[in-house]
């Protein structure tokens, strides 16, 4: 069936781009009215689509090109239990940035194209996740990657500078070895179409160059989310940036183009094999465990916090590792699907938590101008809002109950110790301790620890808007919990799980329809 | 099969161009090494001996047409890298402003 939706969550954000630059510039306020209001429609039907759709998959076939002789030949969009929910969060965090730069973004010139951007960043990870076709995750891809360069940029200093440069250098050897490895894909089964390229290989092919083909795409996606051997460029890029883009690089643009996109090959493309899945798991948690070493010596929050996110990412890497090895194992299923069923659970939570803790920081930074934690020291008093809000996320990335890190983080520990990784499990448990330690740190630095001998710090509350954004994403980080509700994980979480651990069904479902 | 070694090394070029130099200019020229080297290699994978422009004419089915595909792809690609280099150059020449230097070992600020 086509569902006339899917075109909309690309179409409307790069519509909505082009006329902020071109009206913004001549009518007041255009800008930052018409991107929120992009945004709110696409929040509106990203949670129509996850409501209506029950977790089937629906497909739209750009120009109407259908299928000749079961083989797809046009460009297809697919949507689907996984890339729905994926989609909620990139517009959700989105709405809430884009709210939050009302207040922040007015000390910058040139707000227009700032929204402008912003909403061409959307459109470009929106497309990744909906796209059934590897040459337009490329190019969606691209367009994401390019405008979050020109953002990262955006305060045009120093600082900002030297990272976009990181960034970008990095960011482009990254897009090479992923259109390098779609040229080999192509080169032997002449289809771009991922459920295509799937039912190709499964006739059978040269080991050596799948392989070849799979460390490219797996390098190249690497690099874009930043898992350990691969994550130079983060911590500058995230802590250069302003801060409600530092929320989105960080809260959802290094899923969607990386994580979603290596989950989704991995998966649904290729066939298991162990090899692959050990060494997925590997990276998983390296980066889980050197992530959150990096970050307990910095005293920058928003460096702190950008490690964080490499170690966060560990653990959703690490347990799509564990739920491949199993498969490929062909053995205790139920396991597999409880590991994958956490890796997106914590991915979700991730983007909750990290974009809220950025915004804090962002918060911090507007009211007192440092991001140095030993130059803070006593704003739970002044800054009440900022203070709550981030004591929520504080808890929630550490690993405490009752807020969704806590259940995320359990059913990975669970899962590895089903699937008797017992070390695995270890690890994943003394890294939450140590997560723990380091946001103890950054509360007790920043909000409590009044310093006797200054006289009272300065800074005050923040502006409406930033604190309506915390506070929607406060309440977010506590509402997620839910989600382990046996009704609920079955309508949200269940669906991903299923398509992601039956890639015949994934198949059917695009060259069926 | 030599051609598509000679792609695979203009490609190692690029990438040994942005390993090595230490010159922000050439790092951006490097980048567009490596993206050549790709596009080349796309090309050459539709490519097919003694094929014609894939108009396909009737009168003669036994015609071997290259594939347009990769073409299409490459087209694509060149508009993307465009940009890119474009974005780069664009970020050199403002960081050439602030430091006054195009040596990346003088541009160090963020440690750590």
């Amino acid at each position: 069936m086509m569902n006339p939706l899917i075109p909309l969550f690309v179409a409307v954000p790069l519509a909505g781009a082009f006329l902020i630059m071109i009206l913004g510039r001549f009518i007041k306020h255009f800008d930052r009215v018409a991107a929120s209001l992009v945004l709110l429609f696409l929040v509106i039907i990203s949670l129509h689509a996850i409501v209506s759709s029950g977790g089937s998959t629906s497909v739209y076939k750009v120009g109407g090109w259908e299928a000749v002789n079961k083989i797809p030949i046009g460009i297809y969009m697919v949507m689907d239990g996984f890339s729905v929910i994926v989609l909620c969060i990139v517009n959700l965090i989105g709405l809430l940035s884009v709210i939050y730069s009302i207040s922040y973004i007015s000390r910058y010139t040139s707000e227009n194209f700032f929204y402008s951007l912003f909403c061409l960043m959307v459109a470009g990870m929106n497309g990744v996740v909906l796209s059934g076709d590897l040459f337009n995750i490329f190019v969606f891809l691209e367009i994401s990657a390019i405008s979050s360069y020109a953002l990262v940029a955006f305060g045009v200093e120093k600082d900002e500078l030297e990272a976009t440069f990181k960034y970008q250098v990095l960011g482009g050897v990254a897009s090479f070895l992923i259109l390098f490895g779609i040229g080999f894909i192509y080169w032997k089964t002449k289809t771009l179409n991922i459920a295509d390229v799937r039912t190709v290989f499964s006739t059978g092919y040269d080991r050596n160059y799948y392989l070849l083909v799979q460390i490219l795409l797996l390098s190249g996606f690497g690099l874009k989310a930043a898992i350990i051997p691969f994550h130079a460029w983060l911590p500058d890029a995230h802590s250069s940036a302003p801060s409600p883009i530092s929320a989105m690089l960080s809260g959802v643009l290094i899923k969607a183009i990386g994580i979603y996109v290596i989950i989704r090959l991995f998966f649904n493309m290729f066939a298991i094999s162990e090899g692959m899945a050990v060494l997925i798991t590997t990276l998983g948690t390296l980066s889980m465990f050197i992530g959150v070493f990096l970050a307990v010596g910095q005293w920058d929050i928003k460096r702190l916090l950008a490690y964080h996110s490499i170690s966060q990412m560990g653990y959703v890497v690490l347990s799509a590792g564990i739920g491949m090895i199993l498969i490929s194992r062909e053995i205790r299923y139920e396991v597999a699907a409880l590991a994958i069923a956490g890796s997106i659970f914590h991915l979700i939570n991730h983007a909750a938590f990290k974009s809220l803790l950025f915004l804090n920081a962002g918060a911090i930074e507007y009211s007192t101008g440092t991001r140095d934690l030993k130059e803070m020291g006593g704003l739970s008093k002044t800054m009440p809002v900022t203070s709550g809000t981030s004591f929520v996320a504080s808890l929630s990335i550490s690993g405490i109950p009752p807020f969704n890190g806590f259940f995320s983080k359990l059913i990975i520990i669970i899962a590895a110790v089903m699937a008797r990784f017992y070390l695995l499990a270890a690890l994943a448990a003394l890294v939450s301790i140590i997560t723990l330690a380091s946001f103890l740190k950054f509360q007790r630095y920043a909000f409590y620890n009044q310093d006797p001998d200054r006289k009272k710090t300065k800074g005050k509350e923040v502006p409406f808007p930033m604190l309506f954004s915390m506070i929607i994403l406060g309440m977010i980080c506590l509402l997620l919990s839910l989600l382990v509700i046996p009704g609920i994980r079955e309508m949200i979480l269940t669906p991903a799980t299923d398509i992601l651990m039956d890639p015949s069904r994934y198949t059917s479902q695009i060259t069926g329809t | 099969m030599t051609v598509y070694w000679l792609c695979f090394i203009l490609f190692l070029t690029g990438l040994y161009g942005v390993i090595t130099r230490r010159n922000l200019v050439k790092i951006a020229i490097s980048l567009s090494i490596m993206e050549f080297s790709i596009f080349l290699l796309l090309a050459l994978v539709g490519y097919a001996d003694g094929a014609v422009a894939p108009i396909v004419d009737p009168a003669d089915p036994f015609k071997v047409y290259v594939d347009p595909l990769p073409q299409a792809m490459v087209l694509t690609a060149i508009v993307i890298g465009l940009a890119t280099t474009a974005m780069l150059m664009a970020v050199i020449i403002r960081l050439y402003r602030k430091y006054g230097t195009f040596d990346i070992r003088e541009i160090k600020n963020l440690r750590g």
